[in-house]
């Protein structure tokens, strides 16, 4: 067991303030530690955490995606307008929806992969564009009155009191786990992020890595994309806008390193259930959604200042055996 | 950009006339023109000196924070804050002549510079001492500054009429008219702030050791260049800036509320990267930047006034151009690069950048067909 901490010193400090989070959310309110506010406390935010397993391989592979969250917007908006042409099943829409999130990781992905631009400046550019792309679509309208059993997919329960979105979301993570834990893929992103070079010149195919790695970002988007539309039950050119700083704080909080290389599977989960818990406890002291946002803002911060300042202390003490 | 030491730190022995910086901003007036032109045959009344007045209006805010990003990006950081930084700004200078309407234009100017300097500064610790990278800083600061506005506003607007008259008379304040064409004073502070900064990145010796941070962190580091002070006072400098634009923001709206300023960050950094300032640092110019944030306002003034364009495709249009901005810069630097590193036999291109996910492929890409 001390083992274990000592290797994974992120995790275990941040299943310290999770354990401290849950302690104090629970003194402050009774519901807080019930089932229903468990459920609940991932459903308000599921189309967020699913962008978070992907944005994960993103950022160890040392690239960035900013442009998620007008990707979600961009896909929901071609369902909502592929549906509001009529004609076509609506099964047929959301596969759309789900295939434009993919194509923009795609065009992307080439840009960044293939051509070898920068990703904080494609994606920069994905983030103002496809946000613009999804007001092409929709205009200032509001696309809603989609079919009944669509609506029940991403506002009731699916089985006992889990919904839909909540199985797909727990078992992408498990899937994401095992591939980027256990399998070759996974080990090929660690050795991109750490030195491109060095995996280029080992054989490793960088580019196809990493383009894979953004049309799974894509499609993540996507899918969020269509899910949120589920539970709001319509869609504007604005859905999901800024939720890019959430998601990226997460991956960061959880131990990932924004130069890449670095980072566990775990530390993102218990940094997305740390974030959750917070957001979830100040919602129930009533506290505003703005200040929520500030709070994140700030643990994002201190998620890379404190271990940089513990560093800096540790390095001044003469090191006991490494 | 991979120059030797020489020529960074000693530009005026540099004498090659056709700098690739000089390349880029020729690009540039170049698209510029053309775009007037083609947007001439396509609107009527096009090209009148009630356009140019609007364009040189609403350019100077934009065009203020491409300087500021310009600034941070130079030394291979991000300031995402900017925007908030305007909102702040703005917001606490409005609520500051609104209780001392006795404060002149210089005053205001002040200390709306003096706030954004203040928020810039903190920053400026984290990035700089803390060690902690910009674009988290300022992701997080972004949130959190705007965060404690709105704590402050408590959901309260300034309105223009809590303002002394002259700060919303100051944009249409003309300090000479050439024809149908007037040259309004909010313009010519951008422009004069423009020449101070790039006279300092050229010809200053802090300016210069901006560009060699940018370059390589480590050398510059190693050259026993004060690193983090410079990045320091960078941030401070464009927090500064964006206070300065805020107070712009301020006399253009009149109206300010807790959301003011939002979005203006990709604006800034959109303008720096279309007018070639690389986003790795080390290279890039405050003419750029102008051109840059120029071309931006141009196009997206224009296009709304296209009868077959909607106005829904302003930021579709906005993300292609930032693209094709990169691409061309890309292209050009790569080419341009080459020829350089084999006529200078230097060492250029020794270190490959290692901006947070952005590391270029080295030379195996398909843009030099």
């Amino acid at each position: 067991m001390r083992d274990w901490a000592a290797r994974h010193r992120w995790e275990t400090v941040l299943g310290g303030i999770l354990l401290a989070t849950i302690v104090v959310n629970a003194t402050l309110s009774p519901f807080f530690l019930g089932f229903g506010n468990f459920i609940n406390l991932f459903w308000l935010s599921i189309e967020k955490i699913i962008v978070v397993v992907a944005m994960t391989f993103v950022i160890i592979n040392g690239e960035i995606d900013l442009s998620v969250a007008s990707v979600m917007g961009f896909s929901a908006a071609v369902m909502a307008s592929a549906f509001a042409g009529g004609d076509i099943p609506f099964a047929v829409a959301i596969v759309l929806g789900l295939l434009a999130g993919a194509a923009a990781g795609l065009a992307q992905g080439f840009l960044i992969a293939r051509v070898g631009l920068p990703s904080l400046v494609v994606t920069l550019a994905g983030l103002i564009g496809f946000r613009g792309a999804a007001r092409v679509l929709l205009e200032d309208r509001s696309v809603g009155d989609f079919p009944e059993w669509f609506d029940r997919l991403g506002q009731q329960p699916l089985i006992g009191s889990i919904p839909l979105a909540l199985i797909i979301f727990f078992s992408l993570l498990a899937v994401a786990w095992i591939i980027l834990e256990r399998g070759t893929f996974g080990r090929k992103v660690y050795v991109i992020g750490n030195s491109a070079d060095v995996a280029r010149y080992s054989g490793v195919g960088v580019s196809s890595v990493k383009l894979r790695i953004f049309v799974a970002s894509g499609l993540a988007a996507g899918l969020a994309g269509v899910l949120f539309a589920a539970r709001l039950g319509s869609v504007r050119g604005s859905l999901g806008e800024f939720f890019e700083l959430d998601i990226i704080t997460m991956v960061l909080l959880g131990g990932v390193s924004i130069f890449g290389g670095s980072g566990s599977m775990l530390g993102v989960a218990l940094a997305m259930f740390t974030v959750l818990s917070i957001r979830n406890g100040l919602g129930l002291a009533n506290v505003d959604g703005i200040i929520q946002t500030g709070v994140v803002g700030l643990l994002l911060i201190g998620s890379v200042l404190v271990p940089n300042l513990l560093e800096g202390i540790q390095s001044r003490r003469p090191a006991p055996e490494p | 950009m991979s120059d030797s030491v020489d020529t960074v730190l000693s530009p005026s022995r540099s004498a090659r006339w056709m700098k690739p910086d000089r390349i880029k901003e020729l690009t540039l007036v170049g698209i510029i023109t053309a775009s007037v032109l083609v947007f001439s045959l396509l609107i009527d009344n096009y090209l009148s000196g009630r356009f140019f007045n609007r364009i040189t209006t609403s350019v100077v805010i934009v065009a203020i924070l491409a300087a500021a990003q310009t600034l941070v990006l130079i030394t291979r950081n991000i300031d995402l804050s900017v925007g908030s930084i305007v909102g702040v700004a703005a917001y606490l200078t409005g609520d500051f002549l609104g209780a001392n309407n006795w404060a002149g234009p210089l005053i205001a100017v002040l200390v709306a510079m003096l706030i954004g300097a203040v928020f810039g500064s903190f920053n400026g610790v984290l990035v700089a001492y803390g060690r902690v990278p910009a674009i988290i800083v300022t992701l997080g600061t972004l949130a959190l500054f705007r965060t404690m506005l709105s704590l402050y506003a408590g959901g309260q607007n300034i309105t223009a009429d809590s303002l002394p008259d002259w700060v919303l008379e100051l944009n249409r304040v003309t300090v000479v008219s050439i024809g149908g064409l007037d040259l309004r004073l909010v313009f010519l502070i951008a422009i004069l702030v423009f020449v101070v900064l790039q006279w300092a990145l050229a010809r200053l010796r802090s300016g210069r050791r901006l560009y060699a941070i940018g370059s390589n962190p480590e050398a510059a580091k190693q050259a026993g260049l004060p690193e983090q002070r410079l990045v320091f006072w960078t941030f401070v400098g464009s927090g500064a800036l964006a206070g300065l634009a805020g107070f712009m923001f301020l006399a253009r709206i009149g109206t300010i509320s807790a959301t003011a300023g939002a979005g203006l960050e990709l604006e800034s950094v959109a303008a720096a990267v279309v007018g070639g300032v690389s986003i790795f640092g080390g290279s890039g110019t405050m003419v750029g930047a102008l051109l840059g944030a120029t071309l931006i306002e141009t196009l997206e003034l224009s296009l709304v006034r296209v009868p077959q364009v909607s106005e829904f495709w302003r930021d579709a249009l906005l993300g292609i151009l930032i693209l094709a901005g990169v691409l061309l810069d890309f292209t050009l630097h790569k080419r341009l690069g080459r020829r350089l590193t084999a006529a200078a036999r230097t060492d250029a291109g020794g270190s490959p950048p290692t901006t947070i996910g952005a590391r270029r492929r080295a030379g195996k890409g398909s843009s030099d067909a």
